[in-house]
This record gives structure tokens, C-alpha cells and sequence, in this order.
């Protein structure tokens, strides 16, 4: 069955993510997201997870975001890596931090690979039916579940929603960049990880 | 072999802030004495690959996580912990537990058995084999040791039952 969605660009997704953010805000992406992430410009607390064990994003995230209560964390997710790892659903609930907000970023394929359907996609299922992330997430227990398919929605909620408590997931559908390639790796990631708990205001250890 | 209380007291003496886990037999009975330990907080994940992904978000939020799982969810787990502990080198500390490791009433011919150290070493996971209770002081010297270094390690913990 062929995607019927209306879909905003993933760029145009992250330019509104990228205006609303503070700059004491931790944005991290992962995969498709992290390299347009790093086109747009990564601030100084914003961890593009390259390289990356797949669908580990999310409880990334929600380390940061127990660590730094105070501090607002937003998780950039594709839905090949969260179908990898869809017990994190869970998991954030249960650990339930205000201050979390997980953006599914939905194209229905592993893009990076060459726009294969993931088994959530209405290519790759035999009802051909799209798997319903928004209802996952209100099962789960996420407080606050948003879903927007046009880059104008989400421009105009995108301030309300990351100033909700959380823990919030954001639904966005976002069209495929065909012939796109994976996230390059912006430095060693030792020396980028030290620098964001540097510039958290972590010491040396 | 530990009490939950004397794991949690542990846990505080190491000063570690979350325990990352997973149940089994022998690790749950230690969750409510940890959980109910001041300053330590349990978070409890859904498979064992979250587990080192999520201490490694609270390392770097300066947060001084722990990973506590039994060894079959550290075969489970391995990419994440490729990516936590070698990529990009987070000094995460473990206690896994070995299944089977005093009897094998449950699982006979336990094949955790065979793969639990030669796959922490495949891993490069510099750990401490610990049978008796009497070694207790041994996980904390090997802790403070790796945590001085920066790098990870862990504690095998010998388990019976499955």
C-alpha cells in the first residue's frame, strides 16, 4: 500500500524544534534527525548521537532528564529506532520525569539504509495498515501525546508543548528524503561527551 | 549471597545516585531495600539494552548511575553497551549476576555457564568474579579503582537459582 499521508519536510520539523528550543534546553537526535540536526547548527548542550547504538535515544534522554530535573530535554527519534527499543515507552512513564519531551519523527522507512519499510509502515504489513505510535504512547502512560503532520501545526503548538510537564511525546509526520545518507560524526565521541558534561556544568571525573 | 540491605549499603558507599535494572531471583529481592535506601533511586528498564543507554544519559547529566542486570541481559545488551562503554567511553560500573554459577538445580547444563566471561571479556569489561560474601569489600575496591580511572567495570556476581 503506498503512504497517502501529507507530511511535513523532517527539516522543516526540525527548523520550528530548533527556533522554539532554549538555549538551556538538551536536544538530542539521533540518525536522520541528528544530520540535519547539525546542518541547522547544534548548540552547546546538544548531543547528535553519532555514532549510536539504534533506538537507544530516548533513554539517553531520559538519563539526562533525571540528572537535570530542572533542565528541559527534548529526544529527537526516528520510528525505525523506536520500534528497536519500544519498551522505552514504557520505561520513561514509569520513570515519569516532567521535563522529557520524545519527538517521534515518522517517515515509515530506515532511510539512512535505503528507505526500507520498517514492520510499521503500511508497505511492509500485510493489513497495510500504519502502526498507531500515538496510541502506543497513550497506552504507555505519556501525559501529554501531540500528533502533526503539517510543519504550520507544529510551528504553532510547539512552544505550548514543550512547556507542558511531561513526559510529552510528539508524533510528526515527516516525508522521506530520498537517496539521503546517515549522520556523520561531528568529532570523537569521548571528547563530546566530556564537553557536554562540561558544558552542563559537570566536572571533570 | 547479599541482602538487599547490603547491597544498598553498598550501592551508598559506592556513592551511586541510580541503580539501572532488571530483575531476577536473585537481584529483585534487592530492589526494595534499595529502593527504599535515602538517595538512591531505582529505575527499572525494560530489556537490559536500555539499561546502559539510560546510565549513560544520567553519567552525563552528572548523575553516578550503576547497571544492575543478570548475565543474560548482558548478552542481550551488547550494542548499547558497545556504543555507552566504548564509543564513547562512559565509565559506567556493573553488577551482573551469574546465573547458575553455585548450583544448577533449576537449569541444568546452564550454557551461561559457558558465555558469561569470555563474553565480559570480549567486551573488554574489566571485572571481579565474586563468590562469597566475604568479597563484598573487594566490589567497592574494584569500583573506586575504575571510577579513578575513568573506565568501566563490574562485579560477577555468583547467582544460584534461575
Amino acid at each position: 500500500m503506498s503512504d497517502t499521508l501529507a507530511r511535513m519536510s523532517q527539516m522543516e520539523a526540525l527548523r520550528v524544534l530548533h527556533a522554539a528550543r532554549r538555549a538551556s534546553d538538551v536536544v538530542i537526535t539521533s540518525m536522520g534527525a541528528a544530520r540535519d540536526w547539525m546542518v541547522l547548527g547544534a548548540g552547546p548542550l546538544d548531543l547528535p548521537l553519532v555514532p549510536s547504538s539504534m533506538g537507544t535515544a530516548p533513554a539517553i534522554g531520559l538519563g539526562i532528564a533525571l540528572a537535570q530535573p530542572e533542565r528541559r530535554v527534548i529526544v529527537v527519534n526516528g520510528d525505525g529506532a523506536m520500534l528497536m527499543h519500544l519498551g522505552s515507552l514504557v520505561t520513561i512513564t514509569a520513570a515519569a520525569p516532567a521535563n522529557l519531551t520524545l519527538i517521534l519523527a515518522d517517515n515509515g522507512v530506515y532511510e539512512v539504509t535505503g528507505a526500507q519499510p520498517t514492520p510499521g509502515s503500511p508497505g511492509a504489513r500485510s493489513d497495510g495498515a500504519y502502526v498507531d505510535f500515538v496510541g502506543m504512547a497513550r497506552a504507555a502512560g505519556f501525559r501529554s501525546v501531540h500528533h502533526w503532520s503539517t510543519a504550520a501545526e507544529w510551528e504553532q503548538h510547539v512552544e505550548m508543548i514543550l512547556d507542558t510537564p511531561g513526559p510529552t511525546f510528539v508524533l510528526l509526520d515527516v516525508a522521506r528524503v530520498p537517496g539521503a545518507v546517515g549522520p556523520r560524526s561531528p568529532g570523537p565521541a569521548p571528547e563530546r561527551a566530556r564537553a557536554l558534561r562540561r558544558n552542563l556544568g559537570i566536572g571533570a571525573r | 549471597m547479599f541482602s538487599g540491605d547490603e547491597m544498598a549499603a553498598l550501592c551508598t558507599a559506592m556513592g551511586v545516585t541510580h541503580v539501572v535494572s532488571v530483575a531476577d531471583s536473585t537481584i529483585g529481592p534487592w530492589h526494595p531495600a534499595i529502593e527504599r535506601t535515602d538517595g538512591l533511586r531505582l529505575i527499572r528498564v525494560c530489556r537490559e539494552g536500555e539499561a546502559w543507554a539510560l546510565a549513560g544519559g544520567l553519567y552525563l547529566g552528572g548523575a553516578t548511575p550503576l547497571v544492575m542486570i543478570q548475565c543474560t541481559g548482558l548478552f542481550e545488551s551488547g550494542d548499547a553497551l558497545r556504543n555507552i562503554l566504548h564509543d564513547w567511553q562512559m565509565p559506567i560500573f556493573s553488577i551482573i549476576g551469574y546465573r547458575s554459577y553455585l548450583n544448577q538445580t533449576t537449569l541444568p547444563g546452564d550454557t551461561c555457564l559457558v558465555f558469561t566471561e569470555p563474553v565480559l571479556e570480549a567486551w573488554r569489561i574489566d571485572y571481579r568474579l565474586i563468590t562469597t560474601p566475604a568479597q563484598r569489600d573487594e566490589i567497592l575496591a574494584h569500583y573506586i579503582a575504575c571510577r579513578d580511572a575513568s573506565r568501566p567495570g563490574a562485579a560477577l556476581i555468583a547467582e544460584g537459582k534461575a
